[in-house]
């Protein structure tokens, strides 16, 4: 049970962690003023999530490794965020698109946690979840907004949606990790998130006039440890100062 | 300061008895230190020095955000990256403050933006400089946002009322940016010779740009006493790089740094540290677009704006779209 948890703790908070350092490349690019508050904003409650997740993996684990030493020692095998947080930004569509997947997901999953029968993890969701909502409003509403905007910002809306489904499924597959804490009421029921994302999703897709893709095949990985090319320079960037430096107090 | 050299219009500034009733009224409600505001009538120099200041203030503000997001990527911790991104999302939000407090006086964000764009308007000297390594991030903290401080509480007391709110509420921002940039410091004077070394280069090389952040000596400038006549600054350049170099010198001191500058010493006459002079081609080359990343800063802002039109117009046609929806549709009886 606890190697499961430290397991679970690792992909939420990597999940974090990983889009965190996404949205956060957008510091001062973005299209509109009030996109650079809100996607900073959105960077700092991620990080924050992280140190709380990445805080009780740690924990559980019990050698003595901190949050920050999770985040910036370990190497690309070692973590276990989904693929699509870990997607380029692209352009302002491919971040929204990916941010609106996430968030209605990570919605859901987080609602399922709050009922955990570990009090830490019931906590941490509690917390996140207020963020979370948020992240869920402003990502929904521009999706509508820039879905049903104009021709370009549909048709660009729609092509990130295309680029970015195959890596929709990885969220739903679950493994013996999800099979365990379900078992115990430490993580979700099996199952019961997808239902609620693909509603939400259809409700919300329709509304912002954007196609379901007609896309089936998955990409995963990520929670095993193995991730698209662009985990690597991700962590070369985010891990430098801590591997150039070791030990090093900041 | 984040607004260097603002113009007035101004050939020198007139004296009460040269000026008409309107302007003569003006004045003494300056002088009375009563507040300024939107609606009131104002001459159209004050109004245009202004809007030049409080534009330039807000453009430092944004393209502030580029040297500072550098590096929050590589934020060393996962404390360090959450405190820098809250800096950098405060110094966005001062930037809306200082447009919003620029509208009231008839000018609109996107004029603004096309002004800057175009480099018809300017951004503080400072942010044309690179920030190379972590230590950089503590001092732009420390110095630049020490300098800031420093300019920001005399504008607080601006003639201008909204201006002067904005200014309120940014000031007590910046004083925590302030302290976390010299927390950065801290924290590598206290780590490895190679943590200090770097920590010595970052003052090395910021310590001069930031006593240009003040602005040229001003004692001549006739757009610097008209500002003074207007109370849209209280205090001479001068008057705050000293106040500056008096607060920053005895900083440096309890980090075990050196100020990069062989001149300075105590002068007990003047209750106050002299220095040396600052290279001021220098600052008139980085003004003139010759800096480091001057050229970096402008690309980077012009291609976010650029790269963004989709998106902004894409959120207009949704709103026109739901407003017209909703003149379609009948009104449900009450």
């Amino acid at each position: 049970m606890s190697d499961a948890l430290f397991e679970y703790a690792l992909r939420m908070g990597d999940n974090c962690l990983i889009l965190g350092h996404r949205v956060s490349e957008w510091c001062g690019h973005s299209p509109v003023l009030e996109e650079d508050i809100a996607l900073a904003n959105t960077a700092l409650d991620l990080i924050g999530q992280t140190q709380l997740w990445l805080g009780l993996a740690g924990e559980i684990e019990g050698k003595g490794r901190s949050a920050d030493d999770l985040a910036f020692l370990r190497d690309a095998r070692a973590f276990r965020n989904l693929l699509l947080v870990e997607r380029p930004n692209v352009d302002f569509a491919h971040t929204l698109v990916r941010e609106v997947l996430f968030d209605v997901w990570h919605f859901h999953t987080l609602g399922a946690l709050k009922g955990s029968s570990d009090a830490r993890v019931a906590a941490i969701a509690e917390k996140a979840l207020k963020e979370v909502s948020y992240h869920l409003q402003r990502s929904a509403d521009l999706t509508v907004r820039l879905g049903d905007g104009t021709q370009e910002s549909h048709d660009k809306m729609q092509a990130a949606l295309n680029a970015l489904w195959p890596y929709v499924g990885e969220m739903f597959l679950q493994d013996e990790v999800d099979a365990e804490l379900a078992d115990s009421g430490v993580g979700p029921a099996l199952g019961v998130v997808k239902p609620l994302w693909d509603g939400d999703m259809r409700r919300l897709l329709d509304q912002a006039t954007l196609k379901w893709p007609d896309i089936s095949h998955v990409q995963k990985g990520g929670k095993d440890g193995v991730h698209t090319e662009a985990l690597g320079y991700v962590l070369a960037d985010m891990q430098f100062l801590q591997r150039a430096y070791p030990g090093a107090k900041w | 300061m984040y607004a260097q050299l603002v113009k007035t219009d101004a050939d020198r500034v007139k004296s009460i008895d040269e000026m008409d009733p309107q302007e003569r009224t003006f004045q003494q409600r300056i002088d009375d230190n009563q507040k300024i505001e939107p609606k009131d009538w104002m001459p159209e120099g004050y109004r245009k020095t202004l809007v030049r200041q409080i534009g330039q203030h807000a453009h430092s503000e944004i393209v502030g955000q580029l040297p500072e997001g550098n590096w929050i990527t590589r934020a060393p911790t996962l404390e360090r990256k959450a405190i820098l991104l809250a800096k950098v999302q405060d110094e966005a939000g001062h930037g809306l403050y200082l447009y919003c407090a620029a509208e009231t006086l008839g000018i609109s964000r996107d004029k603004m933006m096309d002004q800057l764009h175009a480099g018809k308007s300017k951004y503080s000297s400072i942010f044309n400089y690179p920030t190379l390594t972590w230590a950089d991030i503590g001092a732009v903290g420390w110095l630049v946002d020490g300098a800031a401080i420093m300019n920001q509480v005399q504008l607080q007391r601006c003639s201008y009322g909204p201006y002067s709110r904005a200014m309120v509420r940014i000031c007590k921002e910046e004083s925590f940016h302030q302290r976390q940039g010299y927390d950065i410091m801290m924290k590598l004077c206290q780590g490895t010779p190679e943590q200090k070394e770097m920590a010595q280069d970052a003052l090395n090389r910021w310590w001069w740009p930031s006593l240009m952040m003040f602005g040229p000596p001003d004692a001549d400038s006739v757009h610097s006493a008209q500002s003074m006549a207007w109370k849209i600054k209280q205090a001479t350049n001068d008057d705050l790089r000293q106040r500056f170099v008096d607060q920053t010198v005895p900083q440096a001191e309890y980090l075990g740094l050196k100020v990069p500058d062989p001149d300075v010493k105590w002068n007990e006459e003047k209750g106050g540290y002299d220095y040396g002079e600052v290279d001021w081609d220098e600052f008139y080359e980085v003004l003139k677009g010759n800096g480091p990343c001057n050229a970096e800063r402008m690309h980077d802002r012009v291609k976010a704006w650029e790269d963004g039109a989709w998106v902004r117009e894409g959120l207009v046609a949704h709103a026109d779209k739901m407003a017209a929806r909703a003149a379609a549709t009948p009104v449900a009886a009450e």
